[in-house]
């Protein structure tokens, strides 16, 4: 292996070396001193409606996992040479999206973090001038990105909606919890997290006994005592499945059901990328380091942006490079192996970009499985056991780009 | 009838004594420390401790133990015949593991959540220096020449090589992801590496600070991501080595000559460190999740007993 005491610094001048970063000539500074410059992109939310004291909007969800990131990079940077930059954009509520990212590009930004919804992702990753840079989202779930848009500039951090639902999925075949009685809310998201489940459930061979979409045409915490067993009464059923990703009415299901059953989901049991409650491998070291820099939990998006930092400082130095070729060339290679604090090596899936990882089934205070669970086998990596295997995609072209 | 009672009883002490080894278990879910007596195959008693210890190593002569207590911020010392605490060393935060240098008074702490490496004074209780190291620093060796100290750090995915004279690095390896534990050969001249993740375990050269060899695991009926290598021990003749799998259960026999594995040990479950008796006949290893040790004969290489000792059995020390 190489030993980095060894190498020389070349002397460039600052401005020259910050020059040659932006066209791209990494090459030049192969295992001399090396700046890598990450842009970090979203757009500012409006507050949504507060559903419970308990929870507060958490406005800094993601950008503190990139920030986190950038500094363990930064520890391994002072022994390989390597500098890591984090610049942020923040694009106001009525700013134009486009126009920024646009902007981020012209500045040669090539490896970029993205907090953004669906729609807005696919917009920026059609773009001709994104083509050449590599996209790390860390915010959607959409099967559709993952199964059908191909995009080879994107690589997808956070586990797709099929993912979750296959590893409830999985926890419920081994329970021989088998009929799902499944609730839908009005939303588009609760119909594409139903779609999921569906599909989860056919694959599971599962079986959908009822469906029911649930209407907001009342104060559900007024009248979720007499209102939820009367919606559930009349159909058997092993478990309440709940689609209702913005949080509106599920969490009044349960202990309310006319029969007593459980209810999983989007509420009850989730299927999560990050938890709390998780404390297994190592998380306790990085929940401890992220609870002192943002003085709360880490969220799902805060260890997406953070897994997805780390997946460029791994790359950078591994492979001394700091453009998005070498960086996605190393990302797909056999060689990679990030450490995610759950106990199996990520890598993505070279077919749609998708992060493999495993999905923990969390309860609000502990954690109840791990997915894939034991005797789920697969030929190839058990973690692809979850979510859009190769044959299921229909992205073939974008490994072939890949090569 | 009486006399001849006291007598045997006498005898079957002092038969016991002769041979006598005591094992020390570090239970981290219980906050205790398990005594057990291997040869007998029993658990002696359980004696509580500071909170989550982890780390433990028994002092040259034999006489203290040193434990990191990780969430007390502390490393007990604790007499290794009465287990009366004597005292504490400063250790930095969140001490994990440690290694003693071959003079037996200076232990090098490795301080998991604030990326360093304290230099502890043992005589003197004092923290002579800290070290800035990688992201969560592991694993700690100090060469038995004296002249390396070695930190692992997980996050970083580097050997950091401190020369014992300055206390400084002068060098790093970028070594395989996860790295958890290291050793060095009796003669100094290998260091073993387990990467939990990747699930090798790698021998560096200490000449030139270089993997020469690395070596894979595979266990018939096991997916590679279950194997995740973390203790790593090798005997004096450098006949030997072993290798601790974690959630594969099983420890690595693997021939220190040829570097080939030559066999897997089906022990414990999450099999994580390994300790020698002192005449390194048997090998103990601590199972987290099954929370019992296994011992393993070494000349002929089987496991012959596991002993239930308490929640998260962390480390192992043996002391004649």
């Amino acid at each position: 292996m190489l030993k980095f005491s060894d190498f020389p610094v070349f002397a460039f001048p600052g401005l020259l070396l910050a020059g040659l970063l932006l066209a791209g000539f990494s090459g030049l500074c192969f295992a001399g001193h090396l700046e890598i410059d990450i842009a970090y992109f979203t757009q500012q939310k409006k507050l949504p409606p507060p559903l419970s004291n308990l929870e507060p909007y958490i406005a800094d969800k993601g950008i503190q996992g990139a920030q986190l990131a950038i500094r363990d990079n930064n520890t391994t940077g002072q022994f390989t040479d390597q500098k890591f930059h984090l610049h942020e954009v923040f694009v106001p509520i009525d700013g134009d999206v486009m126009v920024s990212f646009k902007k981020l590009l012209t500045d040669g930004y090539q490896l970029i973090i993205v907090n953004l919804d669906s729609d807005q992702l696919r917009q920026i990753a059609v773009m001709p001038e994104a083509r050449q840079v590599l996209l790390f989202d860390i915010a959607t779930r959409d099967d559709q990105l993952r199964q059908s848009a191909c995009f080879a500039n994107v690589l997808y951090l956070p586990p797709s909606r099929a993912m979750r639902a296959d590893a409830l999925a999985q926890y419920m075949l081994k329970k021989r919890w088998r009929d799902w009685f499944l609730v839908i809310g009005p939303d588009q998201q609760d119909r594409l997290y139903a779609a999921a489940v569906k599909r989860s459930a056919k694959r599971y061979g599962m079986k959908i006994v009822a469906e029911k979409t649930w209407q907001h045409s009342y104060d559900a915490r007024r009248t979720a005592q007499s209102d939820v067993p009367v919606f559930t009464q009349g159909v058997d059923y092993d478990v309440l499945v709940v689609a209702d990703e913005k949080g509106l009415f599920g969490e009044y299901l349960s202990y309310r059901t006319w029969k007593p059953r459980l209810v999983i989901g989007t509420q009850g049991l989730v299927a999560t990328s990050w938890h709390r409650a998780h404390e297994q491998w190592g998380a306790v070291q990085i929940q401890n380091r992220f609870k002192e820099q943002a003085g709360r939990w880490m969220e799902e998006e805060d260890y997406s942006a953070y897994l997805a930092v780390r997946s460029i400082g791994e790359a950078a130095t591994r492979s001394h490079a700091n453009d998005s070729a070498a960086i996605r060339k190393y990302i797909f290679s056999s060689d990679f192996a990030l450490q995610g604090y759950k106990g199996r090596p990520l890598t993505y899936r070279p077919w749609n970009g998708q992060l493999r990882q495993p999905v923990l089934l969390a309860a609000p205070r502990s954690i109840v499985s791990v997915a894939p669970l034991e005797g789920f086998l697969h030929p190839r990596n058990e973690l692809d056991s979850l979510g859009f295997d190769q044959s299921e995609t229909t992205c073939q072209s974008n490994e072939e780009s890949i090569k | 009838m009486n006399h001849y009672l006291k007598c045997l009883l006498v005898l079957v002490f002092c038969s016991t004594a002769a041979t006598a080894e005591t094992v020390f278990v570090t239970l981290e879910k219980d906050n205790a420390l398990a005594v057990v007596d291997p040869i007998a195959g029993k658990l002696l008693q359980t004696v509580s401790i500071g909170q989550r210890p982890r780390g433990i190593v028994l002092s040259k002569d034999n006489k203290y133990l040193y434990i990191a207590t990780s969430d007390d911020d502390s490393i007990e010392i604790i007499d290794a015949e009465t287990f009366a605490r004597i005292g504490k060393l400063p250790s930095g935060e969140d001490p994990e593991t440690f290694a003693l240098n071959p003079a037996g008074k200076l232990l090098f702490v490795s301080n998991e959540d604030d990326n360093q490496l304290s230099v502890v004074d043992i005589a003197k209780k004092k923290l002579l220096k800290t070290i800035p190291v990688g992201v969560e620093p592991e694993g700690v060796a100090v060469s038995p020449d004296n002249h390396w100290i070695v930190c692992a750090s997980e996050t970083t995915n580097m050997i950091h090589w401190i020369a014992s004279g300055s206390l400084e690095i002068t060098g790093n390896t970028l070594v395989d992801p996860r790295p958890r534990a290291a050793a060095f050969t009796a003669d100094s001249r290998q260091l073993w590496v387990t990467s939990e993740i990747a699930g090798t375990l790698m021998i560096l050269d200490v000449d030139n600070r270089q993997i020469s060899k690395r070596i894979h695991f595979q266990v018939p009926g096991l997916t590679p991501d279950r194997i995740q290598p973390v203790g790593v021990v090798i005997d004096r003749e450098r006949r030997w080595g072993y290798v601790a799998l974690g959630p594969a259960n099983r420890v690595a026999v693997i021939d220190a000559q040829t570097l080939e594995v030559e066999k897997y040990l089906l022990v414990g479950q999450r099999v994580w460190n390994l300790a020698f008796s002192p005449d390194q006949t048997r090998l103990y290893t601590t199972n987290g999740v099954s929370n019992d040790i296994s011992i393993i004969d070494l000349k002929e290489q089987v496991v012959t007993k596991s002993l239930k000792v308490g929640r998260y059995p962390w480390g192992v020390v043996a002391r004649p």
